[in-house]
């Protein structure tokens, strides 16, 4: 009776928290997609550009350096879907949409610190693993970084 | 301090160049923030303390930077760069370089 109870506890245990990560973690997921596509309407005005070269007519009136940043991490679940792609390989389809969404995530933060500017120059976007899994092999926390040169080309914009 | 990261001010003369100036830090996370980032990892998504964790230390690095360049008598820096990288388990450097200049 014991040792089913034990059995019980370590299959039981893990199944609920991948079920719970399943509906909590694409709940939230759908949530902050509908708020990045919103905000990503709102921001659509100011272009973006990786290059250093921009239009230079008519005169630049106004430059600053802006930046956003957001920590994300994988849910419960996604870590298990992984965890079995490791195994057969192949594109790791759960983790891309969260590398997404932590991208244009921080290029929004980013376009909210300058919401007026004209033009981002030299966007450069850097991606750190900043923590490791408790496992070996599974990926921890990820922080992504936008950073670039905004634009004002009418001497009104003063953000 | 006017910064950006490409190689001039847009609108303004480069008259001085002083050379490259950097600001870097360490930072380590904290125990608390760890628990509730460890409850947060269950669901996924955004770790709130850790990007704020994060803010600070990179504000930090800049302000170094910025102190260093205000030192040489810049007004601006040019071609700023960013770098993190992990040196220990929990632990991040963040450095940021860039060029200090006088414009007009």
């Amino acid at each position: 009776m014991n040792d089913l109870l034990a059995i019980a506890i370590q299959v039981g245990v893990p199944l609920v928290l991948i079920v719970a990560a399943l509906f909590i973690g694409t709940m939230l997921e759908r949530k902050h997609y509908r708020s990045i596509d919103e905000r990503e309407q709102t921001y659509g005005r100011i272009a973006l550009l990786n290059g250093r070269h921009y239009p230079r007519n008519p005169a630049v009136a106004k430059s600053c350096f802006v930046s956003g940043s957001v920590v994300i991490s994988y849910d419960y679940f996604k870590r298990f879907l992984a965890g079995l792609r490791m195994f057969f390989g192949g594109e790791v389809r759960s983790y891309v949409s969260l590398l997404d969404r932590g991208r244009r995530e921080a290029i929004l933060r980013m376009k909210e610190k300058c919401s007026d500017a004209d033009l981002i120059v030299n966007l450069r976007i850097e991606t750190s693993s900043i923590s490791k899994g408790r496992k070996k092999n599974s990926p921890g926390t990820v922080e992504v970084f936008a950073y670039g040169t905004a634009l004002w080309y009418s001497a009104s914009g003063d953000g | 301090m006017l910064m950006t990261n490409i190689e001039e001010i847009p609108g303004k003369k480069i008259v001085e160049h002083y050379g490259l100036v950097t600001g870097s830090t360490v930072r380590a996370k904290h125990v608390g923030r760890d628990i509730m980032a460890g409850l947060k990892n269950l669901v996924g998504g955004e770790l709130k303390g850790y990007t704020e964790l994060l803010e600070d230390a990179r504000r930090q690095a800049r302000d170094r930077m910025v102190a260093q360049a205000t030192e040489l008598g810049a007004n601006a820096i040019v071609n700023v760069r960013f770098n993190t990288s992990s040196i220990a388990q929990g632990a991040s450097e963040l450095y940021v370089y860039g060029t200090a200049v006088r414009v007009e």
